[in-house]
C-alpha cells in the first residue's frame, strides 16, 4: 500500500486551506422596514415582499 | 450531457410523487395559497397551470380531465366556477412562488405557492377570521362578566374567597 514518504507541515495543510473560507451572503435592504434581508425573499422581519405583507410575522412580546 | 436530470423526483417512487402533486395541487386551487418546500412548489407550479388552462376550456372533456386529478369534488367545482374565468383575460402564468424562510428542523428552503389575485380572497378571509374571533371574545367576556355577577349575587363572599385560593 502507498505510504506518505515525507511529514507533512502544519504550513502546508494551512496554506491549502487559505482558500477555503466560506463567503458570507450578500443582503439587500428591507424597502419595508431597512432591516438586511436576503434578495428574492420575503423579509424575515417584517413578513414584506414587492409591497405587500405576504407572511404574517407573530409580535415578539 | 444534460441527460436523465429533467424534472422533480422529490425522492419518492413514482406512486407517492404522484400522490403528493396532486395533493398539492388540489390544496393551492381550494386554499389559493400553501406552503411548501421550494423544490415541491416548482415542481406542482406547472401542473397547476394546465389544470387552470383547462378550468379556462370548462366544456365536458376538460372537466372530466381535470376530475382525473383533483382529490376532491370541491377543488373540481372551485376550479371551474371561479379560478377558471378569473383567468379569462391571461395567456399563463397563473401563479406565483415566494421564498419565505426556512424550516427549523432540516433548514429546508421554504416558499409560498399561490394563484395570482390570492392577495384578496386571502384578506377576506383573515378579516372574516379576525371579526369571528373578536366576537368569540365579547361572548366568552359577556359569559365571564355574567357568572361572576351571578356569583356575587348568590353569595358575596364566595368570590373573593376563590380568588385567594388560586394565588395559592
Ligand atoms: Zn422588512
Amino acid at each position: 500500500m502507498p505510504n506518505p514518504k515525507r511529514r507533512h507541515s502544519q504550513k502546508r495543510t494551512s496554506t491549502r486551506r487559505a482558500h477555503d473560507a466560506l463567503k458570507s451572503h450578500s443582503l439587500s435592504e428591507c424597502p419595508n422596514c431597512h432591516e438586511k434581508k436576503m434578495p428574492h425573499r420575503a423579509c424575515v422581519k417584517c413578513g414584506y415582499y414587492k409591497g405587500r405583507e405576504v407572511v404574517e410575522v407573530k409580535e415578539a412580546s | 450531457m444534460r441527460h436523465k436530470v429533467a424534472g422533480y423526483k422529490l425522492g419518492r417512487n413514482t406512486a407517492h410523487r404522484r400522490s403528493l402533486l396532486r395533493n398539492l395541487v388540489t390544496s393551492v386551487i381550494v386554499e389559493e395559497r400553501i406552503e411548501t418546500t421550494i423544490p415541491k412548489a416548482k415542481a406542482a407550479k406547472p401542473i397547476v397551470e394546465k389544470m387552470i388552462t383547462l378550468g379556462k376550456r370548462g366544456d365536458l372533456a376538460a372537466r372530466r380531465l381535470a376530475g382525473a386529478y383533483l382529490m376532491t369534488d370541491e377543488a373540481l367545482v372551485k376550479l371551474f366556477d371561479t379560478v377558471g374565468p378569473r383567468f379569462g383575460d391571461r395567456n399563463g402564468g397563473y401563479t406565483r412562488i415566494i421564498r419565505t424562510g426556512w424550516n427549523k428542523g432540516d433548514g429546508a428552503d421554504k416558499a409560498f405557492l399561490e394563484l395570482l389575485g390570492s392577495e384578496k380572497v386571502l384578506d377576506e378571509k383573515r378579516e372574516k377570521r379576525a371579526e369571528n374571533r373578536a366576537k368569540k371574545n365579547a361572548e366568552a367576556r359577556k359569559a365571564m362578566e355574567d357568572a361572576e355577577a351571578q356569583a356575587q349575587h348568590d353569595g358575596g363572599i364566595e368570590p373573593v374567597k376563590e380568588e385567594s385560593e388560586d394565588k395559592k
